[in-house]
């Protein structure tokens, strides 16, 4: 066991875990914060993905003690206010998504683009988004959805 | 999940006394992509994890002509970093074909070498650049070429309780094109069916020098020797190129899996490693470099 300390989503949090928690279960498990999802558990499908200290990671495949003393953002940390994110509203507006599952893990790698690259082409989202599954609805709209929060349409 | 202690030195003389101390029982953690699933899937069970990640002086990179990379540069570093795009382009090239950016932002380059997985990228770019591996133990420090670091599936000649600091690339000869390429019949972000690493060293007309190394086509990241001889001192026409490629044929032993049979892969190794011949050749006459 040991005490981890870090900021989730802006706020400080310190809890005890055990030295095994994987990252993805602390979050889910220990903070409540189950918009992370877990899909495949070895890092390939991208539903787990959550920023730590800003750039995109698999949480299924971190341990939580790798974020000891970092900053980790979650689907969670988006919203302002109940204000969200102009990438949520963009999902919403151009429909994004279906069942809802690989959402929050698509948001957050779109999320970690826009911070780097806040005008990306169409290649570079689906170069960039690759590694993030979605088996329903396939990608056009997901990769509208990101044009049109990188180009601030119709999310105002 | 396992269970283990988890220990986290503040500096690599704190990092070699835990390995020093706890050596076969110990693992080391760099960016956790290849460990943490075998640690999931109980394919190595140790009773303590070393984390590295407050070891700052792994992870710089610096450039003299030689380019130095602590073992904890992470592939997204190699793969956007200037200073490695300039001088050693067939490294970012390579990086940026390893997966996904989220793997990339995790895995460190001396995570892949210690890994060992055959079927990763890194070590086959690392090999035609005849890179070497910087290793430490209390007791010494030492440098092994990339090409003799691998010993078996999985296997390296690390002691237990030895640590990857660097990894060392020297200057490219002048007149070296490079090239990598990966073939990915399933998805992007697969491990390849055959990756292919080149250099084409010329010498006015004739190739001086050439590398040629593999990923995914035996038990280790393999040297394609045969290949290498046949191409030294000749004209690289397209011919000489589908002759020498040819060669791998033999040298390779792949594994049949979904990414294809034996023979498929065998097939294919000679189909790839021809293609990346003929870019590195087209680099190196168009004046060096992957650009």
């Amino acid at each position: 066991m040991r005490t981890l300390q870090l900021r989730v989503n802006g706020e400080p949090v310190a809890r005890e875990i055990p030295d095994n928690r994987l990252l993805v279960d602390f979050l889910r498990y220990d903070l409540g914060l189950t918009g992370t999802k877990e899909g495949c558990s070895v890092g390939v499908c991208g539903a787990c993905t959550v920023l730590l200290d800003g750039q995109p990671v698999s949480s299924c495949i971190a341990l939580a003690v790798m974020a000891d003393g970092c900053e980790v953002t979650t689907i969670e940390g988006l919203a302002e206010d109940d204000r969200l994110h102009p990438l949520q509203r963009a999902f919403i507006e151009y429909g994004g998504f279906q069942c809802g599952i690989c959402t929050p893990g698509q948001i957050m790698a779109a999320k970690a683009l826009l911070d780097v690259n806040p005008h990306p082409s169409k290649e570079e989202i689906q170069g960039w988004m690759m590694g993030n599954l979605c088996r329903c609805t396939g990608y056009y709209k997901i990769i509208e959805s990101i044009q049109a929060a990188a180009e601030g349409k119709g999310v105002s | 999940m396992i269970s283990f202690s988890y220990l986290e030195p503040a500096d690599i003389d704190e990092a070699l006394a835990a390995l020093a101390r706890y050596g076969e029982e110990a693992k080391v953690l760099a960016g956790g992509t290849g460990l943490v699933n075998l640690l999931k899937q109980r394919l190595v069970q140790p009773t303590y994890l070393i984390g590295l990640r407050r070891l700052a002086g792994l992870k710089k990179l610096s450039y003299d002509g030689t380019l130095r990379i602590g073992a904890l540069c992470t592939q997204r570093t190699l793969e956007t970093s200037a200073l490695v795009q300039d001088h050693v382009p067939l490294l970012a090239e390579t990086c940026r074909q390893v997966a996904t950016v989220r793997i990339r932002t995790m895995a460190t380059l001396g995570g892949a070498l210690a890994h060992a997985d055959p079927n990763q990228d890194p070590p086959p770019a690392l090999i035609v650049l005849d890179a070497r591996v910087r290793v430490r133990s209390p007791q010494q420090e030492r440098e092994v070429s990339v090409d003799a670091f691998f010993t078996g599936y999985y296997e390296t000649i690390l002691a237990p309780d030895e640590l990857i600091t660097e990894v060392i690339i020297p200057p490219l000869p002048a007149g070296s094109g490079t090239a990598f390429v990966k073939f990915l019949p399933q998805t992007h972000d697969d491990y390849a069916t055959v990756a292919v690493a080149t250099r084409i060293t010329l010498d006015g007309d004739r190739i001086a020098e050439a590398r040629v190394a593999l990923g995914a086509a035996a038990a280790t990241p393999l040297r394609a020797t045969a290949v290498e001889d046949a191409l030294r001192s000749q004209v690289p026409t397209p011919t000489v190129l589908r002759e020498a490629a040819a060669l791998v044929a033999d040298a390779v032993d792949p594994t049949a899996d979904f990414r294809g049979s034996v023979a498929y892969k065998r097939d294919m190794a000679v189909v790839f490693v021809q293609r990346a011949l003929a870019q590195a050749t087209a680099r190196a006459q168009a004046g060096g470099g992957t650009a």
